[in-house]
């Protein structure tokens, strides 16, 4: 697998081009994930834009610390990928692993913290649907608001899930030895789908936490 | 390998240390009253976050004219997406509220 791995496809001229065509073809399915993000900011913004006053009271249900230190924590984690993939470049099998099991440990502090969240959102009966209470003055336009907030936040999640299994086939692969500096792609194209989770969440933060604070 | 791929850890310190500085500071603005300019500035900051983690995280500064086709495709495309929509919810007068006619289906004079 691992000799398999080093050599090059025929269609290809040398191991440069071959790993800038999947990089390329990387970017392409990034292109569609923009896209299907793009969609729900796209609501998001038509109805913050109907609804402002009560968008800006519904965000003030969202803890801003919780939020701020989640963002702290998904950054801290896109520098131990890129440091990753770093290590992969220059082929050190140790520290690729050291790297990977350190974004697992903060992607996963992220996903307690966001449990916790929706844990509280849940207690607080602030889920859409039958048992949404809201004390506020609009209450329907609020849960407009967390629907945008659970659909947007759960997307983004779920995407952090699958980044973690990508992650942990990349610690087994790495332990069997199969990157080096010449042949570590999966390292490279998966480091490229965890940033751009990170990307998401980058304008999630303001535009669900920060904007109850002032219009 | 191309030896221009890879980007130094002190450049991916600096990235990294600009986005929790970054971070900081939008969430320190949305505690100002800018007076409606908040949603801006906090979209702005995430413009420039972005591209940080874009140009050097994802190394597109230091990749093949084509990938920049292919990064960029998806926001251009974004853009007329936002756009478009846009220039209709902006535009639009505001919609009276229905009369008692239209309410129980009769035809308004």
């Amino acid at each position: 697998m691992s000799e398999a791995n080093l050599a090059l496809a025929h269609q290809f001229d040398d191991p440069e081009q071959q790993l800038d065509a999947s990089t390329t073809g990387m970017w392409v399915f990034l292109a569609t994930e923009v896209m299907f993000f793009g969609g729900m900011f796209l609501g998001y913004t038509a109805y913050r834009l109907a609804y402002p006053e009560a968008f800006a009271d519904a965000s003030n249900l969202l803890d801003v610390w919780l939020g701020s230190i989640n963002t702290a924590v998904l950054i801290c984690s896109s520098f131990t990928m890129a440091l990753a993939v770093h290590s992969a470049a220059e082929g050190r099998r140790q520290k690729i692993i050291l790297f990977l099991i350190l974004t697992m440990i903060l992607g996963a502090i992220f996903l307690g913290i966001k449990f916790y969240e929706y844990y509280h959102k849940y207690e607080e009966h602030l889920i859409p649907g039958e048992n949404f209470t809201y004390a506020g003055p609009s209450p329907r336009q609020a849960e407009i608001f967390l629907s945008f907030y659970f659909a947007m936040t759960g997307m983004h999640a779920f995407h952090m899930i699958i980044g973690f299994g990508l992650q942990t086939y990349l610690v087994i692969e790495a332990w069997r030895d199969r990157f080096s500096a010449a042949y570590h792609t999966p390292v490279e194209l998966i480091g490229l789908y965890w940033h751009f989770v990170d990307i998401v969440w980058i304008f999630l933060f303001p535009l669900l936490y920060l904007v109850g604070r002032h219009l | 390998m191309n030896s221009e791929r890879i980007v130094s850890v002190r450049t991916y310190a600096v990235v990294w240390v600009s986005l929790l500085i970054l971070t900081v500071t939008t969430t320190g603005i949305a505690f100002i009253d800018l007076g409606g300019w908040n949603g801006f500035v906090a979209v702005t900051i995430g413009i420039v976050k972005a591209l940080l983690v874009i140009l050097y995280f994802m190394h597109i500064r230091f990749s093949q004219r084509l990938t920049w086709v292919f990064a960029g495709a998806g926001f251009f495309w974004l853009a007329i997406l936002l756009g478009l929509t846009m220039s209709d919810t902006l535009t639009r007068a505001p919609v009276p509220p229905p009369t008692v006619a239209t309410q129980v289906g009769v035809q308004p004079r």
